[in-house]
This record gives structure tokens, C-alpha cells and sequence, in this order.
């Protein structure tokens, strides 16, 4: 039975993974024959960075993350304890309402946002597809993580903690900041790396958002791979799985240790 | 205690989600006083103290703070501190910082901080404890730590919503008498909620007791025990004997069939009147001796006394002996005027103080219901 089980992980994991270990593999292969093994060679990293496209690329993709991380997290944890405060009914339907977007084909939030903002752009004159569309865009489908990250750890919280703030003089306000945040921290920083993880992984919406003025890596890849693919892509591939993997690696560990500080309280 | 009225609630109403919690409650808290909220649970005690703490704002009435009118004073800006029902110590800081919270807040130089936790600390028997975390703090000592914090804010009033709860029984005993000890030193007024009668009566000042968003009675300790309003409060605060009886004129009252003489006066002629006998104070002596004869039903041994259940005419009391009667006997029992306590006729009327379901696992509230049934068969003989 356990040599059986075994197998059987090793065949699902070997459909999962061989793709992307031949994409490794390739990223360092010495000949431009995509079947033949031709040495080992880290030509192809080198030509990327000096590849000026991808390098542009590289930090449009780089800043949209750090900026939809950033906001998103303020505009999620900010939602989070707003739907946190409203009661009963009305709270169960924010919460399932944020779900939506999450289980939400991506294709369709790509379009429906690429046609929004193209009727605002019609209408106004503002909003052309560049860089603040992909940003707007990124933003808007990173916001459900931050909350679902933050949403917990507002329910954990002792619910007079932030009561005995204001009793011990801090304003709403400064309640918030000393006590409800440090709370809730490990949540909203939580959300924030899955937010830069996300907009890092992202092609669908940022296909349909971002123009031709503000492309991102995995926008630039594809136009590249509608040419002969080089190994060029490869390479670039291996660096965007390696980040999202060490990133995705983070915040598992980190929930894994709030898991066990929770145990320890109790 | 000062004669200044510090806090006042005036008519305070208060509903959630249409049900009322609190209707027309009336109290005022002098200066240095210990006040104690006692009723059982959901009788509306916690809403009471958020709304002098100023969490709940009340649907009408007022709240007055040194005669003036502070609904509208947000929580923060109260001169009042709240020991919450389970501490909300905050976390991510240390004993420390915990209880320099408030000052820090209001920007207190740091030597006024550091002298004041010092002194907290040492009040509450905590010296030595400032780096510990507070997650790693035993219940009583997070409590100790939750009264430091609040104290070191320099209120003019404390609430303290059950702050013992969580306790065991031998802790409970000791941070009674020091939370007592501490209310006096300090001078300052304490507004404690419990539903431990036994808590309430040997702590505070006052007791308020409430039932059902209303209070029933507010009075000294020995008032609320020796001189109960009505049936919940004779029933409420330790045991009591509750039979109909009919006040024939001041200082005589009428009962199975037979006149007392007591101390009470003031009713109409004829009222009728709920008379209440506590268990402790009843004299048993020989059948040919007492005013009256029963039968004992029930006894069970309590460490300082028996509690023996005695079937008069049908309708069972509760007396407490230190005597041992067996299950059988027949006793005669004598009661003195002091002994006998009338109370008008209320609500609670026949819903309280009948022993006929006693058991062993006999719960305070008993079945008001089986009560009602029992009562009106037998009260008439
Ligand atoms: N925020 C709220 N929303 C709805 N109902 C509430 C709220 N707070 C209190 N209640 C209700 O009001 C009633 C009184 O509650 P309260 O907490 O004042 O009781 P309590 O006397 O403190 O009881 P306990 O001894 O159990 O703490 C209860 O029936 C409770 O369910
Ligand atoms: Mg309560």
C-alpha cells in the first residue's frame, strides 16, 4: 500500500513538474536546437540582461508589484476591519461578496476591467491602457487576498482589546494603530506577499490592461513566444518561477508559525 | 465615602435589536464608594457599565459625570477605567508597557511613567514581573496586571465587569479582600458586576440587584439580605422560605392558618403579603413546644449545617440546623417576630422560595413554573 502511494505521488508529481524541470534544464542548454543538448551555458541569462525590452519589462512588472502590494494591503486590511465591525447579516455578505473575484475566472475580470476602463477612457479622456490601468488592475484583484489574510486574525483579537484602548485614552484612531494593528500584523503582512506574489504571477489581466505603453514580463514573454522562441524565454522563465517559489515558500512558513504561536496561547 | 454624587444614570433605556435590555434604570454612585451590580446572567449588568464606560449609548436617558452630562463623551475622553470581563491585556507588549499604556498615551514624562508602573506594580504584588510577557502570565496574575493598568490612569471611578470569574475559589477569596483592600487605600469608587451574591455581599458599599434590565433593589448588604423588596431578591441574595400570608394590622401578620406578631408596618389592612423566613433563622424545638409541627423530609449535610427540608401542611421549608433531625421526624419549630420579614406583593409572587423540588443538585432559580402550580393549591389552607 505505502509503495503504492508512493508511486502514485511520484507520477502526479513528475506530470506536475517535468515541464518546468525541462524549462530549467533548457535555460542552460548551449545550442539553440530546442531538442538537442548542446553543454552547459549561462549565455542565455546574459543575453537577458542585456535584453532592453525585458529589462523594461522587468521593472514595470517589479514596480506594479511593490505598488498594488503596497496599496492593496492599506485598501484590504482597511475593508477587512470595516466588514469585521458590520453586523451579522450584512458581514456574511461582504465576505461572500470579496470571495467572488477570487473564484471569479480570471479571463472575465481581465476583460470586464479592460472595458471599463475603455468606457472611462472614451468618456474622459482619462485613464488611456499604460501603466496606471495595469496598476489599477492589479490593485483590484489583489484586495480579496489581503482581506481573506487579515479577516482571521481580526476575529482572533480579543474583541475588548481595542475597547480598552479607548478606555485607557487613545482616540479611535491611535486605538487603531496600537493596538488593533500590531494584532493583526502577521495577517496584513501576510496579505501583502501574497498580493506582490499574485501580481507577480499574473497574465491574463494584465494581457487585457496594460497597452502598449506599460508591458509586463509575462506580457512580454508571450509576444516573444509568437516569434521563434528563444531560450532567451526560458531563462527568464526559470528566474520567474524561482522568485514566486521562494516567495510562496515565505508566506507558507509563515503561516505555518502563526499556526503554532495560536496552539501555544491557548 | 464622599456625599457628592460622581456618577448619575437618570431613566436610561436601552434596547438591542428591538428586545429592551435596560428600561427606566435610575442609579447614582457617591465619591469613594464601592458599588456592586449583581443579577444573573443577561440581566443587562455589562450593557449597564459600557454605558457609564461610554461603549453603548443609551436609547434615552442621561448620564451624568460631577453633574454634568457626558452622553456624548466618546469613551476615550471619560474620566472612568473598565477592568474588562476577560482582562484584553494587549499582547504584543510586556507588563511593563502594559501598564504604562494610559500614561504613554498622555504623554507622561518618562520618569513620572516609570515611578507610577513601579508603584502599580508593587500595589498589585507584581514586582519584578515588567519584561515578563503577558501571554505568559497565569490568570490571576493577568488580572493583577489589567487593575494595574487601569489604576495607573489615576480613575476617579473603576469598572470592573466580573473581574474574578476565571478564577478558582481560594484565588477569588484572596483578590476579593486585596481589590477590597485596594478601593480603600486609594479612596477612589469601585462599580463591580458579579452574579456571586456571596461576593457582592462581602465587598461592597451597595448592592444594586437587577433582574430582567430593571433593578429590583438597591440598599446596604445587610438591607438587601435582612430587608428583601420582593421575592426575586429574597430569593436571589442566600435561601429563603417565601409563604402567601395575609398583614392583619402593623406588627401582625397571618400565615397557615395563624397569627405572628412581627416587626413590620405600613400596609392596608388585610393586604396580602409575601412573608419571608430564612432557613438560618428558625428555631426548631420539641413538637409540644413549637408554634408549629412538621415533618422532616430531606436532609443533607453541608460542612457548617444541615440542610433539612421540613413538610408543613404540604408546603416544604428549608431550615438550616446545626442539629441532626432524621428523615421522619416530627419537629416543632418557633419563630420570633425579628425572624419574619414581609414583603409587598409582586411580579415574583409565588415564583420563588418553595421548597417542594428540592434536590440535591437544588439550582438557585428553581422551576418558577412548578412553583406557581404548588403555591396555589396549598397557600389557601
Ligand atoms: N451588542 C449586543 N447586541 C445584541 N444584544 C446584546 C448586545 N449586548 C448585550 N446584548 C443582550 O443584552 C442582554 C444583557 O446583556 P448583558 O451583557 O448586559 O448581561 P449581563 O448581565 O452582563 O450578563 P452576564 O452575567 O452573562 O455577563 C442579553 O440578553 C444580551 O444578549
Ligand atoms: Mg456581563
Amino acid at each position: 500500500m505505502k509503495t503504492l502511494s508512493k508511486i502514485y505521488n511520484g507520477i502526479i508529481f513528475t506530470f506536475l513538474y517535468a515541464p518546468i524541470v525541462v524549462l530549467i534544464v533548457y535555460s542552460f542548454n548551449d545550442s539553440k536546437n530546442r531538442v538537442q543538448w548542446g553543454g552547459f551555458t549561462l549565455d542565455w541569462y546574459r543575453d537577458l540582461f542585456s535584453n532592453e525590452l525585458i529589462l523594461e519589462s522587468l521593472a514595470v512588472t517589479l514596480q506594479i508589484a511593490v505598488l498594488a502590494a503596497i496599496i492593496s494591503t492599506v485598501i484590504g486590511t482597511m475593508a477587512a476591519v470595516g466588514i469585521f465591525n458590520m453586523n451579522g447579516r450584512l458581514r456574511r455578505a461582504m465576505e461572500s461578496l470579496n470571495n467572488i473575484p477570487m473564484v471569479n475566472p480570471e479571463i472575465v475580470t481581465g476583460i470586464s476591467m479592460m472595458l471599463m476602463f475603455v468606457a472611462i477612457y472614451r468618456a474622459t479622456g482619462l485613464l488611456q491602457p499604460g501603466f496606471a490601468t495595469l496598476l489599477i488592475a492589479h490593485i483590484t484583484f489583489c484586495i480579496p487576498y489581503v482581506v481573506l489574510q487579515v479577516m482571521p486574525k481580526l476575529r482572533q483579537m480579543n474583541k475588548h482589546m481595542y475597547e480598552a484602548a479607548l478606555d485607557l485614552g487613545c482616540t479611535p484612531f491611535a486605538a487603531f494603530f496600537k493596538v488593533v494593528l500590531p494584532e493583526i500584523m502577521p495577517g496584513v503582512i501576510t496579505g501583502a506577499l501574497m498580493a506582490f506574489t499574485m501580481s507577480l504571477d499574473d497574465f491574463v489581466i494584465s494581457y487585457f490592461n496594460s497597452g502598449s505603453t506599460a508591458q509586463n514580463l509575462s506580457v512580454t514573454i508571450y509576444s516573444m513566444t509568437k516569434k521563434p522562441v528563444t531560450p532567451e524565454v526560458n531563462a527568464l522563465s526559470t528566474l520567474m518561477f524561482g522568485s514566486v517559489l521562494i516567495l510562496l515558500v515565505i508566506v507558507n512558513a509563515r503561516q505555518v508559525r502563526d499556526l503554532k504561536k495560536q496552539k501555544e496561547r491557548r | 465615602m464622599g456625599e457628592n454624587k460622581i456618577i448619575e444614570l437618570k431613566n436610561i433605556a436601552v434596547s438591542f435589536d428591538g428586545e429592551p435590555v435596560l428600561k427606566n434604570l435610575d442609579l447614582s454612585i457617591s465619591d469613594g464608594e464601592f458599588v456592586t451590580l449583581l443579577g444573573p446572567s443577561g440581566c443587562g449588568k455589562t450593557t449597564t457599565l459600557r454605558i457609564i464606560g461610554g461603549f453603548v449609548e443609551p436609547d434615552e436617558g442621561d448620564v451624568f459625570f460631577d453633574g454634568k452630562r457626558v452622553n456624548d463623551l466618546p469613551a476615550h475622553k471619560r474620566t472612568v477605567n473598565t477592568i474588562f470581563q476577560r482582562y484584553a491585556l494587549f499582547p504584543h507588549l510586556n507588563v511593563y508597557e502594559n501598564v504604562a499604556f494610559g500614561m504613554r498615551v498622555q504623554k507622561k514624562p518618562n520618569d513620572e511613567i516609570k515611578e507610577t508602573v513601579a508603584r502599580m506594580l508593587k500595589l498589585v504584588n507584581l514586582v519584578g514581573f515588567e519584561k515578563r510577557s503577558v501571554s505568559t502570565l497565569s490568570g490571576g496574575q493577568q488580572q493583577r496586571v489589567a487593575i494595574a493598568r487601569a489604576l495607573a490612569n489615576n480613575p476617579r471611578v473603576l469598572l470592573l465587569d466580573e473581574p474574578l470569574a476565571a478564577l478558582d475559589l481560594k484565588l477569588r477569596k484572596d483578590m476579593q479582600t486585596e481589590l477590597k483592600n485596594i478601593q480603600k487605600s486609594l479612596g477612589i469608587s469601585f462599580i463591580y458586576v458579579t452574579h456571586d451574591q456571596e461576593e457582592a455581599l462581602s465587598m461592597s458599599d451597595t448592592v444594586v440587584v437587577m433582574n430582567n434590565g430593571e433593578i429590583q433593589q438597591i440598599g446596604t448588604p445587610q438591607d438587601i439580605y435582612n430587608e428583601p423588596k420582593n421575592a426575586f431578591v429574597a430569593d436571589f441574595i442566600g435561601e429563603s422560605n417565601i409563604l402567601d400570608g395575609v398583614m392583619i394590622q402593623d406588627y401582625l401578620v397571618e400565615f397557615f392558618g395563624r397569627q405572628f406578631s412581627c416587626l413590620d408596618a405600613g400596609f392596608e389592612p388585610n393586604e396580602p403579603v409575601d412573608v419571608v423566613i430564612r432557613p438560618e433563622d428558625i428555631d426548631i424545638v420539641e413538637p409540644v413546644k413549637g408554634t408549629l409541627t412538621g415533618k422532616v423530609t430531606n436532609v443533607t449535610f453541608k460542612g457548617v449545617h444541615y440542610e433539612t427540608i421540613v413538610d408543613f401542611k404540604g408546603f416544604k421549608w428549608l431550615i438550616q440546623t446545626t442539629d441532626y433531625y432524621p428523615v421522619g421526624s416530627v419537629i416543632g419549630i418557633v419563630l420570633n417576630p425579628e425572624d419574619i420579614h414581609i414583603m409587598k406583593k409582586s411580579e415574583y409572587s409565588g415564583m420563588f422560595g418553595d421548597y417542594s423540588s428540592y434536590s440535591e443538585e437544588f439550582d438557585e432559580l428553581g422551576d418558577p413554573e412548578a412553583g406557581l402550580a404548588e403555591d396555589a393549591g396549598e397557600g389557601e389552607e
